[in-house]
């Protein structure tokens, strides 16, 4: 087995570090990661629980392919209630933590309670150890924490995940950022993790991860998979060369590219910051804004992007810092930041971008939230003297200043920090809120596309494209081409998208994967690595079972079908302009029908017969 | 034919399946810290750089061994560690002007790329091309052949 069997439960108000052994008749049900922490997590907190009091649990959970040879085999999640939603919240990571952390000998580590001072986790192999991080990391970036923590220990090798400043403000998106620049971004785990006093997790393993069951099989699938990634354009030269990028054109051609907080569905400077822009050199210094590509723990894709920003643009100029290379934008991050607030200038993106990583912010809800904001301004709701200065679309140095006060948490950027539906409301205007469960709106338009449509009204972590990608299918024709515009199909290639993903989240995998693999590329691979029977029909039935597990806990929390819907501008309004004008998302049509395919009532609640079928 | 292992940094996207299978290979793990080729990030540069032992003809480690457990394979032209001889007392680690003799504390002894016999995981497993494994006189044909296509550029008389 390639599993450890070992959990680290850590108690922050007791100050413990405990070894325990995992549950492997939960493991035998769940899988990994998502599947595998989610059931720790209903089991162990009540689904009442406030997100950020002690009596809430952050746990971070590795797949049973987190440090193997499996291509992308380095993803980890971080799972809890979050503070942005209310639900429950999984939010996946690459970079190399994960893999260490099997390496340490550990598949996942619970944390609960609430330290009484600041403190960090420091993980060398079996010996876990809280230490104090007053005086020496509280207060300071992701950045600075790294490198202080790597100084301190001696241990250039030592791989490190933490909150910024952000999360110990209490704003609440903030991000768990791991390696400088790849986060378990969304719906605010980050917060829950600064409001444990919780900065730091630094782990350190020797031991390595061993125990495959079929070495044999595990390599023979393991290549074979690696065949298909590196035979698949989409895998093999889209992501290496534009990364996620490569889709800013092509959603904005379409008319599909929310632009100004949905207001617009193009964005006329959408070419300014696409993938195509990141390779154009500019003028001062003849280098082009990517520098290269780069990959996470294992994966034969590489996607990542490296960037610099122009050493003469108004936001590194006088500063000094920031003229390095680091993580540069991908697809979702230049779209908040860009198109969600009509901003097309690529250095104050990146530079934005490289703030989300040094402090741990979620760009995504960061953008969206500024893009209600400048509605309002615009509206004269939120007035120049509130927030100190103009605040319009497109202005990029007001898109700059946002950030820097909501990471640093003065002025305005407290209000930033609470989230578009939180900041609406408070200004009477919720319906100006491109959220669903209190989590924004990615960068497809869920009225163009109508699979994304119901799949934000229906991800069990609020707005996410990442619970069921039918982007796959309407744009680019992944599995099969459907009709973004029809609703015909649409529950059932939804329910299979999401069913999949939520197995792809358990096994340690990344989901950019399926853009070349389907579950039976996958499958060989978890069943050579494993114990028992990993069927293809097993899996399908774990990623189910998964599904209605998030849902239930989100029942239980409070959520209803009520709140399985889109804004107004989503339902009623519609497209105002491009190819796709008129175009609202068919819920009416689509959630009954969707309902049904899950086998839950029509108030959304999964029925005795289903989880009897689901062993629930 | 004698093989060498050649780096092209500019490939690497900085993975580590080349560690991994490096761990695999020697140690029946997947553990990058078991790895004898290491991949370096430069991250503010943008540069990722995998870097092992060289093999060198007149290696400084198998000079410096007290106890003369560092052996030629003459097949290979690897520089391989003879286990059984080792004793762990690291004089190789410090002899290697390169860093690429390590010691593992989980054996007691040192560690260092042997090609794997001829046949380098490190190389089998890298995804992109920037580590492979060629003739070792001629290391530096690919280089060669790049830059000679940018020379005699002139259209012909």
């Amino acid at each position: 087995m390639a599993w450890h069997r070992k959990v680290l439960r850590v108690n922050l108000t007791k100050g413990t570090c405990v070894a325990e052994p995992m549950n492997m008749e939960w493991a035998d049900q769940y899988l990994g990661q998502r599947g595998l922490a989610t059931k720790y997590f209903v089991e162990e907190v009540d689904a009442k629980v406030d997100p950020l009091s002690p009596e809430n649990k952050i746990m971070f959970v590795t797949g049973p392919l987190t440090g193997t040879m499996a291509s992308t085999g380095g993803r980890y999640s971080v799972v809890t209630k979050g503070p942005l939603t209310g639900a429950i919240a999984c939010s996946n990571s690459g970079g190399y933590i994960g893999a260490e952390m099997r390496f340490a000998g550990w598949d996942m580590v619970i944390v609960e309670g609430k330290a009484a001072k600041p403190v960090y986790l420091h993980i060398e192999n079996e010996k876990a150890q809280l230490l104090p991080a007053e005086d020496f990391i509280w207060g300071k970036t992701v950045w600075e924490t790294e490198k202080l923590i790597k100084t301190k220990h001696q241990d250039p090798q030592m791989r490190v995940c933490s909150v910024g400043r952000p999360a110990e403000k209490g704003v609440l998106y903030a991000a768990v950022v791991n390696d400088l620049h790849r986060a378990a971004g969304r719906s605010g785990v980050g917060t829950v993790m600064g409001s444990k006093n919780l900065k730091a997790i630094a782990i350190r393993g020797t031991k390595g991860v061993g125990g495959v069951v079929k070495p044999k099989e595990f390599f023979e699938s393991v290549n074979a998979g690696k065949k298909v990634l590196a035979e698949n354009a989409v895998t093999s030269q889209g992501l290496p060369k534009y990364g996620t990028q490569v889709l800013m054109n092509i959603l904005n051609e379409m008319g599909a590219s929310p632009t100004r907080n949905h207001k617009d569905s193009q964005f006329e400077g959408a070419h300014k910051i696409s993938g195509e822009a990141m390779h154009e050199k500019r003028a001062s210094d003849g280098k082009a804004n990517l520098t290269t590509n780069q990959a996470c723990f294992g994966c034969t894709i590489a996607c990542g992007r490296i960037s610099t920003i122009d050493p003469t643009h108004f936001t590194v100029k006088d500063k000094g810092g920031y003229l390095g290379n680091s993580g540069g934008l991908e697809y979702e991050a230049a779209w908040a930041l860009g198109n969600a607030i009509g901003v097309d200038d690529i250095d104050a993106l990146t530079y934005v971008n490289f703030l989300c990583n040094e402090d741990g912010l979620d760009p995504i809800t960061f953008g969206a939230t500024i893009g209600a904001v400048m509605e309002l301004y615009e509206m004269g709701v939120i007035s120049k003297e509130e927030i100190g200065f103009e605040c319009k679309f497109g202005d990029a140095k007001a898109l700059v200043k946002l950030a820097e006060m909501t990471c640093q948490g003065e002025g305005f950027g407290k209000i930033v920090g609470l989230g578009s539906k939180r900041l609406t409301e408070k200004y009477g205007h919720p319906e100006l809120s491109m959220s669903c469960k209190g989590q924004e709106f990615p960068a497809y338009d869920g009225r163009a596309l109508q699979g994304m449509g119901l799949a934000y009204a229906t991800s069990n972590r609020g707005g996410c494209h990442l619970r069921g990608y039918t982007v796959a299918s309407e744009v680019l024709g992944i599995p099969f081409k459907t009709d973004p515009q029809s609703t015909e199909e649409k529950p059932e290639l939804l329910k299979a998208f999401q069913d999949a993903t939520a197995v792809v989240d358990s096994t340690g995998l990344c989901v950019f994967t399926t853009f070349a693999w389907g579950l039976p590329d996958i499958q060989p691979q978890i069943q050579a690595a494993c114990e028992g029977d990993w069927s293809l029909e097993k899996l399908n039935l774990v990623g189910e079972r998964i599904w209605n597990l998030e849902r239930e806990f989100n029942l239980r929390a409070g959520f209803t079908a009520k709140d399985d819907t889109l804004p107004n501008r989503f339902l009623v309004e519609g497209i105002k302009n491009g190819p796709l004008k008129g175009a609202v998302t068919r819920l009416d049509i689509m959630m009954p029908k969707y309902y049904e395919l899950r086998g839950w009532d029509a108030e959304g609640v999964p029925t005795a017969e289903t989880k009897q079928r689901l062993g629930l | 034919m004698l093989k060498s292992l050649n780096i092209d940094p500019e490939k690497c996207t900085g993975c580590l399946q080349c560690e991994m299978a490096c761990s695999y290979e020697n140690e029946g793990v997947f553990n990058t810290s078991k790895s004898r080729i290491k991949v370096f990030d430069f991250h503010h540069e943008g540069r990722q750089v995998p870097y092992t032992c060289t093999q060198c003809a007149e290696a400084w480690c198998l000079h410096a061994c007290p106890v003369d457990a560092i052996k030629l394979n003459a097949g290979t032209g690897a520089k391989i560690v003879l286990d059984d001889v080792c004793v762990g007392c690291k004089v190789c680690t410090i002899a290697c002007p390169f860093g690429t003799v390590n010691y593992n504390h989980d054996t007691g002894k040192v560690m260092k790329c042997d090609l794997c016999g001829g046949d380098p995981a490190c190389a089998t497993a890298c995804p992109t091309g920037a580590i492979t494994y060629v003739n070792a006189d001629w290391t530096g044909l690919d280089k060669m052949r790049k830059w000679a296509a940018k020379t005699d550029t002139q259209p012909r008389a």
